[in-house]
């Protein structure tokens, strides 16, 4: 059949057509944008009145009067630290061993689909296991430590997935002009692979920063909700086997104390935190994108 | 008669249940520039990967037979891979320089085999690039990425990465077919300069570049080796009809 000719070059009802959709994508934009900045807006300005400097240097204090958080967000930072410093080797250990040593097939299939079905699980379930489990049965008790091993089980997907996408798109001619050269495999690794999915690997090692500042549910029953300050340098290491809320388990218990103000300043804080490691992950991951070094 | 560097005896390659090399017996002269051609799938390219052993890489590969290199079986059970492939050098079809700079290319081989010192490490880079014919050319911007390149500078700088370990075999998989004529004229002088030094075997898919830079070429064909002879002979007096009608265009 052959296409009609052009007998005008007057606008139709498919340009108009076009309008609505351009309008309505536009609208849409526009709504996300605007909920978005709602939300932080309304929690900055919530937040703002109580955000000061004894609120994020001091500990909340019936006696002295006082009202921080600062033990909560040692507290994060404890047990980002505790978590990572399990999860990482870990999860980069099993992407290296499912993508370049473990031969393709039903072991290496059923694997990342445990790792993608363990990475959707609902949060409140790591945390009933991990109180069980290295509460109870390991006998951690509520602790830092505690709720790190839980949260270690939590990012692990998240890594490992992570490193795995990462190395898969690192050309097969690197490795082939490795191995040609005489390199062993594992410094192959070392020297070619690892540097190029660097920035993906970082970008699951920040996601998973994510992760742990904002969990309350897997913390809830595990790390339990302990707000006080180390009172002595060896009190630093004992803290881990010590109950310890993060910021968003402070923000659960005084919400359900019907403290909001002292609530909308952490969620502040958490708003802060999220978006620094938003703009350092964009950051990093440029950096150490060896590809782009010395273009 | 020039000394031979390889040997291959009866030498069969299964992928699987594909038999992708069947009893291949060749003699490849020392310091000269053996071709290898044929069609797509003809088994040429595995051929050359048995050489430094690279299909040992591939699941369910099974190879049959011998290879000498100066006389030692390759595929003896105490061979070193690492020395192997220390010897026998390899470029591959695209230019695959590693995402640093263009000196830590060339380095990366010599320090695989443990060389740390700063000032041996310059002398083999500038040596290998000049190897390569490359040097000039990148002799201000040692530190800048090898990805920043032309794609017939990358190959150059492949080569000159395959230098620096001080190979006496260079096997090159159709080194050129990624690469415009003129870089690819460049890559040809620099084989016609490598063979006073080194063993070159290259794979090629263009029979004008077999006939112009080889001193031997042998013909493979769906996993046979039909026929193989001097360059001249294979071009102007090929002893098999198959031989004849690749050459005259007339197959793949």
């Amino acid at each position: 059949m052959p296409v009609n000719k052009v007998n005008t070059l007057k606008k139709t009802k498919s340009r108009r057509a076009d309008n609505i959709a351009y309008f309505l994508i536009y609208l849409s934009a526009g709504f996300t944008v605007l909920l978005l900045m709602g939300i932080i807006g309304y929690v900055a300005v919530r937040g703002y009145r109580v955000l000061d400097w004894e609120f994020v240097s001091d500990v909340t204090s019936v006696l002295r009067g006082t009202t921080g958080v600062a033990g909560n967000i040692l507290n994060t930072v404890y047990i980002v630290i505790l978590t990572l410093l399990i999860a990482t080797p870990v999860g980069i250990g099993s992407a290296i061993y499912l993508n370049e040593y473990a031969k393709p097939g039903k072991l290496v299939r059923g694997i990342e689909f445990a790792t993608e079905t363990l990475a959707g699980i609902p949060s409140i379930i790591y945390g009933m296991f991990g109180a069980m489990f290295f509460g109870a049965t390991m006998k951690f008790g509520y602790s830092i430590l505690t709720g790190s091993l839980t949260l270690m089980l939590m990012v692990l997907p998240l890594i490992t997935r992570n490193t795995q996408e990462a190395l898969k798109t690192v050309p097969m001619g690197y490795r082939l002009g490795a191995i040609g050269m005489g390199a062993q495999k594992w410094y192959m690794i070392r020297t070619i692979l690892l540097p190029s999915a660097m920035p993906g690997i970082v970008t699951g090692v920040i996601l998973s920063v994510g992760r742990i500042v904002g969990e309350s549910a897997a913390l809830l029953f595990t790390a339990g909700s302990g707000y006080y300050l180390p009172q002595t340098v060896g009190q630093l290491g004992s803290k881990i086997m010590e109950s310890g809320g993060t910021l968003t388990i402070q923000m659960y218990l005084s919400m359900q104390k019907g403290k909001y103000d002292i609530a909308f300043g952490i969620a502040l804080v958490l708003l802060l935190i999220v978006l620094f490691i938003n703009i350092g992950t964009k950051r990093i991951a440029k950096k150490l994108d060896v590809s782009r070094k010395g273009m | 008669m020039d000394k031979i560097k390889i040997t291959t005896k009866n030498l069969n390659l299964f992928y699987g249940d594909n038999h992708a090399l069947k009893n291949i017996n060749m003699d490849i002269r020392e310091k000269a520039v053996t071709a290898l051609i044929g069609p797509s799938g003809c088994g040429k390219s595995t051929f050359l990967k048995s050489i430094n052993r690279m299909n040992d890489l591939v699941d369910g590969v099974r190879i049959e037979g011998i290879v000498t290199l100066d006389g030692d079986n390759i595929y003896d059970a105490d061979i070193d891979k690492t020395l192997l492939r220390k010897k026998v050098g390899m470029v591959f079809q695209q230019p695959n320089p590693f995402p640093m700079s263009i000196y830590d290319n060339v380095a990366y081989g010599p320090r695989v085999h443990g060389i740390k010192n700063k000032s041996e490490l310059d002398a083999i880079v500038e040596r290998s690039l000049r190897g390569a014919a490359i040097f000039d050319e990148v002799k201000d911007r040692l530190r800048k990425s090898a990805l920043s390149l032309s794609g017939g500078q990358q190959q150059r700088l492949c080569i000159a990465r395959a230098l620096a370990v001080e190979p006496e075999v260079i096997l090159m998989d159709e080194p050129t077919s990624a690469l415009d004529p003129i870089s690819t004229a460049k890559i040809e002088e620099l084989m016609e300069e490598l063979k006073q030094k080194y063993t070159v075997v290259v794979v090629t898919h263009n029979m004008q570049q077999a006939a112009r830079i080889s001193e031997d070429t042998a013909f493979f064909l769906l996993g046979d080796m039909i026929e193989f002879n001097s360059t001249q002979k294979i071009f102007q007096a090929p002893k098999d009809p198959r031989t004849a009608d690749y050459i005259m265009g007339r197959m793949g």
